[in-house]
């Protein structure tokens, strides 16, 4: 049974007397482990198609199945908890609270699970250590570098163990250095099996996934598997070497 | 989500919302400072004007029935119908006395006001009692010295008085007072007794009167003198059958015709209980009414700064939403975050409210019970709940892919 199940995928906007068509029938098949990219201008409807993924959003018509149920037509509640379960999100503005320690953002998505403390904090230090920053858990988001920042979030997304790491332009607020050891960082956990969505309009990110779906005016217009995938080039303090095995 | 994890992490954000925002808080948190400050300084004198009363009414006994020529609780249409109300007499007292078998004692009661002088000295404005030899015992006195009124003292009127704890000392200094002349108005009268200390009750010093027998009361003091018969109940279960018992003895003595109403009336401290409930109450519902209306401002300050915080925090509420935060999460931490606010500020105002009950004890009586404190701070907590449940509300309706683009 395939990951992700899409079949005729629309999202409508009514904006004022203006119907806005972002998305105009999406079908789509994603397996578990693929590392896939999704490219696209703005205004292709790409980041319709993230919220849609991530739940964030229900379409206007169309079939979704996430993990062999179908989401399509949930109420917010009932996406909250699948957002909470299936999707590990990343965000290119990080999107950690500004006024919580890493530790703390980490063992967010557990505490809305209802994961007792003491495991879940045990788990956020695990998710920290994994991605290199089991010294910095108790700093807050101002006092760590961009790179640091979207590794919690990284740690945040995974924590849970979810489905899918849902990635929204993952490097756009990074120097290219960084954004290399962020890719790299999605690489690994690729290679131990992890699914991964990486939304983006950079060829150069996208070319690091195995499968690049294109997208234009609301429509899949290219859906190809990528014959050599770029290698995240590797530091020193690299992001690769930092998630254990 | 447990709910008590769900409660920890609400008081967790709220606290760090709130010190983010130190002075934000604390300005909001005046508005609801003052608003429970006057709820309970009202409420402490409205508590404080009950007990006064009680304590007054206490000295009139529940045992106690007054028979007079009118209600003490009569509208003005009733007063005008009964104002041509015989007097009531001496007779009466008598009579009712003999016949009377649920009542252990019937006196007689009439006041005014006269000047007492001891040679030089002299005291005015002081409560003159006409009494018989029961009153005593249904008045409920006491005595410091010497005697009360004999019945001869009252049958023939003898010029003889018991004074008040404050005039015998005025006048009688560190000496007996028994055995002393004193003058009321032009009247010479020997003082055969003194009261012990009685406090006072509805504003009248009772150490500061003198009492003489009824029947010399109404020879020189008064002609006409309006009298109170005052009947002690034996049994105070038996307080309704002692009132039908006077009732229907009077109408005898009164000849009242089977069909006309009573031409006099039975009066207690129930009346007055009754009285002062109703009124009582009606100056306490205001009084809150209106101490309520600045915790109503404080309200609505509340929900104006939880509106701001809902839309300074609209980019976290959207984060928490995609992480998995459902509607009632997030409601919940908004309303906690309200309620600390409002908690915060309810103890403040209790703090500042209890030295200020002191103060105000010094001039009125007012006191602040344990349960007063605990209905401030239910107030406030509330407060704090439902006003902000309309911005708690907004932010957790919030659709997660609006709030996670806003700034």
């Amino acid at each position: 049974m395939p990951l992700i199940q899409i079949h005729d995928l629309t999202r409508r906007y009514v904006m004022g007397t203006e119907t806005v068509h972002a998305l105009r029938g999406v079908t789509l098949t994603i397996e578990r482990g693929e590392y896939i990219a999704i490219m696209g201008p703005s205004g292709s409807g790409k980041s319709t198609l993230m919220n849609l993924l991530g739940c964030l959003d229900s379409p206007t018509s169309g079939y979704y199945e996430l993990n062999g149920v179908n989401v399509a037509h949930m109420d917010d509640n009932d996406l909250a908890e699948v957002r909470n379960r299936e999707i590990g999100f990343v965000f290119q503005s990080f999107n950690l609270l500004p006024r919580s320690d890493s530790l703390h953002n980490v063992e967010l998505p557990l505490i809305y699970a209802g994961i007792p403390s003491a495991e879940r904090r045990e788990q956020a230090v695990r998710a920290l250590t994994n991605v290199g920053l089991g010294e910095r858990m108790h700093h807050r988001p101002n006092e760590l570098s961009g790179g640091q920042r979207q590794r919690v979030a990284v740690a945040r997304a995974l924590v849970n163990d979810p489905s899918i790491v849902l990635a929204d332009e993952p490097t756009g607020n990074l120097d290219s250095r960084t954004g290399e050891e962020i890719l790299g960082l999605f690489e690994a956990l690729s290679r131990k099996g992890n699914t991964i969505i990486v939304v983006t309009h950079e060829e150069d990110v996208a070319q690091h996934a195995r499968r690049i779906i294109r997208i234009r005016d609301g429509l899949i217009a290219a859906d190809e598997v990528n014959p050599n995938p770029r290698a995240a080039m590797k530091f020193a303090a690299g992001g690769t070497s930092m998630v254990a095995a | 989500m447990t709910l008590f994890s769900e409660a920890k992490e609400s008081a967790f954000i709220a606290w760090t919302a709130l010190r983010a925002n130190k002075l934000r808080a604390g300005l909001t948190t005046l508005g609801i400072v003052i608003g429970i400050v006057s709820v309970t300084l009202m409420g402490t004198a409205i508590t404080g004007l009950n007990d006064a009363f009680r304590k007054s009414v206490g000295n009139i006994g529940a045992d106690t029935l007054y028979i007079q020529r009118f209600s003490w609780m009569t509208s003005e249409t009733d007063w005008r119908l009964s104002r041509n109300r015989k007097e009531l007499t001496l007779q009466n007292v008598r009579d009712l006395d003999r016949l009377v078998t649920l009542c252990s004692a019937v006196s007689v009661d009439s006041g005014g006001n006269g000047t007492v002088s001891f040679g030089r000295r002299q005291a005015r404005g002081v409560y003159v009692a006409g009494n018989d030899e029961n009153s005593l015992t249904v008045r409920g006195l006491s005595l410091s010295q010497g005697r009360w009124l004999t019945a001869g003292d009252v049958q023939s009127g003898r010029p003889v008085c018991v004074l008040g704890s404050y005039l015998a000392d005025r006048f009688f200094p560190g000496r007996e007072a028994v055995g002393g002349k004193v003058k009321l108005n032009d009247m010479r009268l020997e003082v055969v007794g003194v009261l012990d200390k009685q406090g006072s009750a509805f504003g009248n010093d009772l150490d500061n009167q003198i009492v003489i027998p009824i029947t010399r009361f109404s020879q020189d003091f008064s002609r006409w003198p309006d009298l109170t018969i005052t009947a002690k109940v034996r049994d105070l279960s038996q307080v309704d059958d002692a009132r039908e018992e006077l009732r229907g003895i009077m109408r005898k003595l009164r000849r009242v015709p089977p069909d006309m109403q009573d031409d006099f009336a039975i009066n207690s401290q129930e009346a007055i209980v009754a009285f002062f409930n109703a009124v009582g109450g009606t100056i306490a519902a205001v009084g809150l009414f209106i101490s309520g209306l600045s915790l109503f401002v404080g309200g609505i300050g509340i929900m104006n700064i939880m509106f701001v915080s809902v839309a300074e925090r609209t980019k976290e509420i959207g984060i928490r939403k995609a992480i998995g935060a459902k509607r009632r999460t997030i409601l919940v931490q908004f309303l906690v975050e309200a309620a600390t606010i409002t908690l915060g500020a309810g103890i403040l105002g209790i703090l500042v409210a209890w030295p200020l009950t002191l103060v105000v004890d010094k001039f009125l009586a007012a006191s602040m019970p344990w349960w007063l404190v605990a209905v401030a701070l239910l107030v406030s907590v509330l407060t704090g709940v439902v006003s902000g449940f309309l911005p708690a509300w907004r932010a957790a309706r919030m659709d997660p892919v609006d709030a996670l683009r806003a700034d």
